[in-house]
């Protein structure tokens, strides 16, 4: 028995208790912001309850004792003995990050109290009133009779219905010590009659004998389930042998069976146990998500075997069907393919949720007044961009609320309410996920960011530039530097880093801003990283891949449109602008390509605002692309993103549309 | 072997409980709280009924209370999963209608030590 491994259900422990104790931090946030909700209060301590009851029973005596202290300061808030206050809330969110870093000690094997865990500790104790340290219930003084005990046990008629059964009450008693059954009676309560006795009720009562140097608390402990549901008295054995001795209609007989002391009731001291490392990351997953790929699944099944059933022995006169079940195939595998992906998604709820708290420590920080509003909190993304997505939020959300709102008296003063807006929208728009960081601040400073674009050489002084240009002037690489950087935003890292961060999940960020008014950033993220629209296209016997998503339109050029400039680029007229012309063949070094412009076809794609042409061969149609990682097979190429393989089994190569467009613009500044 | 129910809203304690009672031969069904296991419990006779206190949706309390009030379950032994630092639950919990309780933190052995008091 002893060989039952828990270590198994270690990460299911951790996890669940991280996402408690994100719970716990939610509600404290909405008792913080004025919500007298009970069911906050219940939320708050049933996860501080999980997790000690979880950290004992798994042996991890720091956390156990930890949240054991806060446990009880929140029984104190639940049963109304203690207010909730701002103080209070500060140092339960505090308890909150510290739980945090202890299972993340613990979770790696290490040890999870430190000074500062152990201070914090000690500081929940002395706020807890009448707090002592979490030592063992004493056990009951070994009260042991010399000979034995004599019971009396009635039961009250509804013990049945506690599920609770006196004949199991005696073969415990069994278990200590030899047991006799001095007399057995009706008690004067019950019906006289057969039929008005209620089988689910109890009328009986026994007076018992225990023999043996047992202690009281054994005995006792046998009935300890019953309290309430009899008259019980253990009295010691007195010397004079008793006078009837009538076993009676139990089970009750000779068997001195070994002492076994019945499991104890009590807290065992915890353990410590080596922790296995976390290992490969895991995904939850709504069942009715399991359900629609088990019912696609179905489907699949059912045109397979038409189509078998039309292949086994085929004529002409069925290629209307054999076209029918292709076409329905075609459909099974894209619902499969969609329901397989969307079992990836995970609302980012998650991501959104740590900003109350982040909110909440810049506002105190900063002084400033902040309210949060989050939207869409359930749209779903996937889950390796949800991942990657929430330091480039947390670094906008911290910017907006550093830079972009103002305080309350420069808001009072600018005739707006004194506390800003920070909102948070999540939504789908074609293949995208959209997420908008908006705010009610000053907006950006055009006339402090184009002097320290000077000041940082990135531009000219003097130079003319629009509102966009400006606003882009923020994601340049140095723009921002660790050296003015306050100690919130900066760290360091710039709004350069919040964009390559972006680009490398496939996504874009841009900015909108109006003076007084506020800043809207957008950043538009896939929805999967795996597949793609894509357009396929020919360059010699190569088969490109353009991302749908990026086309603006295809056309065909006559040379009277084609414009050369000077260092051999070349640019073509498209409405009211000229772009870039990327012969792909030249960039890629293909063979065999068609190099007259007029006889090819320009691709035009934007990325961000900027566009360039792209010189193809032809278009072939257009294909959903798995995309497999050039990098993990091959090595990274610039201008390609990934590549596939096409329906004739040949591979093609992805466009990374970024890449090309910057390759595109070097060319023409050169 | 018996057909037992284990309910609790932590997926580590209850699958602790399953493991440890499957290991011994028990066929275990699992909830992850009280409406979900009153549900269960309507649909299949289970012999031992295992439930944690605090859950949400319906916690244990409430769910020994509605169970003894199916006619099915008046005299199946339920046992609540409560920690020692709320003996007053415990009080709450027999009133309700629970037949005992085993107390927080446990380990396998105590598990179905307490589990063959039940079921003998």
């Amino acid at each position: 028995m002893g060989a039952v491994d828990l270590t198994q259900f270690h990460k299911t422990f951790f996890e669940e208790s991280l996402e408690g104790l994100d719970a716990m931090e939610a509600a404290l946030l909405a008792l913080d912001s004025g919500a007298t909700d009970a069911e906050l209060v219940h939320t708050i301590f049933r996860a501080a309850h999980s997790i000690k009851g979880g950290a004992a029973t798994f042996g991890f005596a720091d956390v156990a004792a930890f949240t054991h202290v806060a446990e009880s300061l929140l029984e104190e808030v639940r049963s109304e003995r203690r207010g909730v206050d701002a103080e209070l809330i500060d140092l339960l969110l505090r308890s909150v990050d510290c739980l945090r870093a202890m299972l993340d000690h613990t979770s790696r094997g290490k040890p999870a109290a430190d000074a500062d865990s152990e201070a914090l500790r000690a500081e929940l104790v002395r706020l807890v009133s009448g707090e002592t340290p979490a030592a063992p219930v004493a056990a009951a003084p070994a009260d042991v009779a010399a000979s034995g005990w004599d019971i009396r046990f009635v039961a009250l008629p509804h013990l049945l219905q506690t599920g609770n059964d006196p004949l199991r009450l005696f073969r415990e008693l069994q278990q200590l010590g030899r047991l006799e059954v001095c007399r057995a009676f009706v008690l004067d309560s019950a019906p006289a009659q057969l039929a008005e006795l209620d089988p689910g009720q109890c009328y009986l009562g026994w007076e018992l004998r225990l023999h043996g140097a047992v202690a009281r608390g054994d005995v006792a402990a046998v009935f300890d389930w019953v309290e309430g549901d009899c008259e019980l008295a253990i009295e010691p054995t007195a010397a004079a042998p008793v006078a009837t001795v009538t076993p009676a209609a139990t089970a009750a007989s000779e068997s001195p069976a070994p002492a076994a002391p019945v499991a104890a009731a009590g807290p065992r001291p915890v353990r410590e146990t080596a922790v296995a490392s976390a290992e490969g990351s895991s995904i939850r997953v709504g069942i009715d998500k399991v359900d629609a790929l088990i019912n696609m699944m179905g489907e699949l099944v059912i045109t397979q075997s038409m189509l078998s059933d039309i292949g086994e022995n085929f004529q002409l006169s069925q290629l209307e069907r054999l076209r029918e079940g292709l076409v329905q195939l075609e459909r099974n595998t894209r619902e499969l393919q969609e329901s397989v992906m969307r079992i990836r998604m995970l609302p980012i709820g998650s991501v959104f949720n740590r900003f109350p708290r982040l909110v909440r420590d810049l506002e105190r920080k900063l002084g400033k007044q902040v309210k949060l509003e989050l939207h869409g909190e359930h749209t779903e993304l996937d889950k390796t961009v949800l991942e990657k997505i929430g330091d480039p939020l947390v670094h906008l959300v911290r910017n907006a609320i550093d830079h972009g709102l103002e305080t309350p008296e420069q808001r009072r003063a600018a005739g707006k309410p004194e506390t800003g807006t920070l909102r948070l929208d999540a939504y789908h728009e074609g293949g995208n996920i959209v997420v908008q960081i908006s705010d009610d601040g000053a907006g950006l400073n055009h006339a402090a960011i184009v002097g320290k674009a000077e000041q940082r050489g990135l531009i000219r002084p003097g130079q003319e530039l629009d509102d966009t240009e400006v606003a882009e002037l923020i994601f340049q690489p140095g723009f921002s530097t660790a050296a003015q950087a306050t100690d919130l935003s900066g760290r360091g890292v710039g709004m350069d880093v919040v964009r390559r961060n972006v680009r490398d999940l496939g996504g874009s960020v841009g900015v909108r801003s109006q003076s007084g008014k506020g800043s809207v950033f957008t950043i538009a993220l896939p929805l999967t990283l795996a597949i793609i629209d894509g357009l396929v296209t020919a360059v010699g016997q190569e088969r490109y891949i353009v991302p749908l998503i990026s086309i603006v339109e295809s056309l065909r050029l006559r040379s009277d449109m084609v414009r050369k400039i000077a260092g051999g680029g070349e640019v073509f007229h498209f409405r009211d602008d000229y772009l870039p012309i990327m012969r792909l063949h030249r960039a890629f070094g293909c063979a065999a390509a068609v190099t007259e412009i007029e006889r090819g076809i320009v691709v035009v794609i934007e990325e961000e605002g900027r566009r360039v042409g792209l010189l193809v061969d032809d278009l072939l149609g257009q294909q959903q692309a798995v995309v497999k990682s050039l990098e993990a097979h091959y090595q990274r190429v610039q201008g390609i993103s990934g590549a596939t393989i096409l329906s004739d089994g040949s591979v093609a190569l992805i466009v990374d549309v970024s890449g090309v467009v910057r390759l595109g613009q070097r060319r023409q500044a050169a | 072997m018996a057909k037992i129910l284990a309910v609790d809203d932590s997926a580590s304690m209850r699958g602790m409980v399953a493991f440890t009672l499957r290991g011994a031969g028990h066929e275990v069904t699992e909830a992850e709280n009280g409406q979900l296991a009153l549900d269960a419990a309507r649909g299949g006779a289970y012999e031992l009924v295992l439930a944690d206190v605090n859950m949400p949706v319906m916690d244990g309390i409430a769910m020994v209370r509605e169970l003894r009030a199916l006619d099915a379950y008046k005299g199946v032994p339920i046992l609540m999963l409560t920690t020692e630092s709320h003996t007053e639950k415990k009080m709450e919990g027999k009133a309700a209608g629970a037949t005992g309780w085993l107390v927080k933190p446990f380990d396998p052995e105590q598990l179905l030590a307490t589990v063959k008091r039940v079921l003998g």
